[in-house]
């Protein structure tokens, strides 16, 4: 079922001289299993608005909307929600706390009233999504390494079985090996699973590869919202606020320019090759 | 939410209490809170008001952003009034079970209570005007004599000013991690007092890993700018007394006296 953001306005510390607004009037309409990559410079508003779609934040007015009903109603149940939109803060790791990394994520289930058996069972299962292996079941979790930390983390979120999965920023800090193993990681389950997905990243190169619509963010309010390839195609108002479409696209604008007659669509390295092949007849 | 807290922390904006040198903050803090508990009658705690007003006025501090504050300890308060209410002895008002509400112990009650909102106000003017380092810089001058007798004084207020600056960090941290744990259905408010505990834990436990490595880090960064102690470290802006502090001091002065004598003969 759709997520529907209506009107959405966040205002920190309203009413003092360190007010900010964060969101201004922010509408969107995130329909089931899409791969939605949320784009933005720094603070321009990405983490305020994902906390507002599992209503951990509530909004200084607008709403939003899960599957029809309102979540800011008096009587919605918000920890119901929070099961059904999972949200991976960025640095998850930080919020690992038990004794092993097994029962770190079985906390999540757990708070949901399950069984030990359905507990179990889901924890076992969001590991071996997330391509952890048995024998650091039983590991302290301060023990792994920073991308396994982040692994584990997100089992926690997934062990919940939400419906709509978002992660912030789910590689910063991350070598570029760590970075594509992350990456890889969400698009399989995305693949298996059909879910929807919200990849929060400030770098474009990160999501062109994988996502079906890009939500450019810009100072609390959207941008550009579309295919990467519209999105993409709007690359120099995209540098005036901070960002770069792929290096793909600028080869291929460049090509372009000197006369080589290229279409400009091609978001990734392959689709490039295709249409430069295509270009020279072969 | 965990971010209402307020109470000593500084609010940025532009002010002659701002502007102030942090040693006369920190003595007209002092002599307030001294001179609340100087008196017992209502002439001298109208001066106390006036005063406290004036001063927040002065501020530029929105007033309630300022009382946000009172909020963390106003079950500290109730209590507080609630006891001076019954244990004080005197003309009985009402009494049951056994317990007797005195005259005498309602005004007790109103006075402490007025007592410790100004208090608390009072000195959350000075956190709230003053940032942590020119806090410390007012509190390391202020104790230099105390050099003499071998307190160390500069390691002292160096531990304070890095515990104080602290404090947001660690709210933030809170927040954040709050936050994280609620997305994976984590309830703090619901349920009896051994669950609510129980659900700190998955609070607690990163919050102390995350202070760990932050001090960590800092020491780190500290030695890397060969920090060694106080011995011949200068400053790059030492603190100086201007025209205002001087007028400053004489309104306090004025305050001081008008408290005592609206006290004595009135
Ligand atoms: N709890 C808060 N209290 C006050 N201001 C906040 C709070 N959280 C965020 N802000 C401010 O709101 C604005 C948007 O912040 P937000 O964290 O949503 O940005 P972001 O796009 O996620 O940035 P980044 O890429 O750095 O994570 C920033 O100006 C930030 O300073
Ligand atoms: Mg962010």
């Amino acid at each position: 079922m759709p997520i529907i953001v209506d009107h959405l306005n966040c205002i920190y510390e309203a009413g003092t001289a360190m007010e900010v607004v964060a969101l201004s009037d922010i509408n969107l309409v995130i329909p089931d299993g899409q791969f939605i990559g949320l784009i933005g410079h720094t603070g321009s508003g990405k983490s305020s608005l994902i906390q507002h779609l599992n209503g951990l934040i509530k909004a200084s007015s607008g709403t939003v909307y899960f599957n029809g009903e309102d979540i800011y109603d008096e009587d919605y149940d918000l920890k119901k929600l929070r099961s059904k939109v999972g949200l991976v803060f960025q640095y998850p790791e930080h919020q690992l706390f038990e004794v092993d990394v097994f029962s770190d994520v079985c906390y999540g289930p757990k708070n949901l009233g399950l069984s030990k058996k359905d507990v179990e069972l889901r924890a076992y299962k969001a590991l071996k999504m997330v391509g952890m292996d048995d024998e650091y079941f039983y590991q302290s979790p301060f023990d792994l390494s920073g991308g396994q930390k982040r692994r584990v983390a997100i089992a926690g979120v997934l062990a919940m079985e939400p419906e709509v999965l978002i992660l912030d920023e789910p590689t910063a800090g991350l070598d570029p090996k760590g970075r594509d193993e992350i990456l890889g990681l969400i698009k399989k389950l995305q693949a298996e699973t059909g879910m929807t997905i919200i990849l929060v990243s400030h770098s474009m190169e990160d999501v062109a590869n994988y996502v079906d619509r890009i939500i450019v963010m810009n100072g609390g309010s959207v941008m550009l919202d579309g295919v990467p390839k519209d999105v993409f195609a709007h690359y120099k108002e995209l540098e005036e606020v901070g960002l770069a479409a792929p290096a793909v696209t600028y080869i291929m604008q460049q090509m372009k320019e000197q006369g080589f007659d290229v279409g400009t669509d091609a978001t990734t390295i392959a689709e490039a090759r295709d249409e430069i092949l295509r270009a020279l007849g072969r | 939410m965990i971010r209402e807290i307020t109470f000593g922390q500084y609010y940025q904006t532009d002010s002659a209490l701002h502007r102030l040198n942090p040693r006369v903050k920190l003595v007209g803090t002092m002599i307030y809170i001294i001179s609340l508990f100087l008196f017992k009658e209502a002439a001298p705690f109208a001066l106390a008001l006036v005063f406290l007003a004036a001063i927040i006025k002065l501020s530029h501090v929105p007033f309630k952003y300022m009382i946000r504050g009172l909020k963390a300890v106003i079950v500290l308060l109730l209590i507080t009034a609630v006891f001076n209410m019954f244990l004080t002895r005197g003309e009985a008002l009402v009494s049951f079970w056994g317990l007797t509400i005195t005259k005498e112990g309602v005004i007790a009650a109103v006075f402490i209570a007025l007592r410790l909102i100004f208090l608390i106000i009072g000195s959350s003017v000075m956190t709230l005007t003053t940032t942590p380092n020119q806090l410390t810089d007012g509190l390391e001058k202020l104790m230099g004599p105390l050099k003499v007798i071998k307190v160390p004084i500069h390691e002292i207020s160096m531990m304070m000013s890095i515990a104080l600056r602290f404090i947001p960090i660690l709210l933030e941290e809170t927040d954040k991690i709050m936050k994280a744990q609620m997305a994976r259905g984590a309830d703090f408010d619901s349920g009896n007092m051994i669950k609510k505990i129980k659900a700190m834990v998955p609070l607690l436990v990163p919050l102390f890993v995350s202070a760990f490595r932050r001090a960590n880090d800092l020491a780190m960064a500290m030695e890397a700018r060969c920090y060694q102690g106080g011995e011949g470290r200068t400053k790059m802006k030492p603190l100086k007394y201007g025209k205002s502090d001087v007028l400053a001091y004489v309104v306090l002065a004025v305050y001081l006296a008008g408290v005592i004598v609206l006290g004595k003969w009135l």
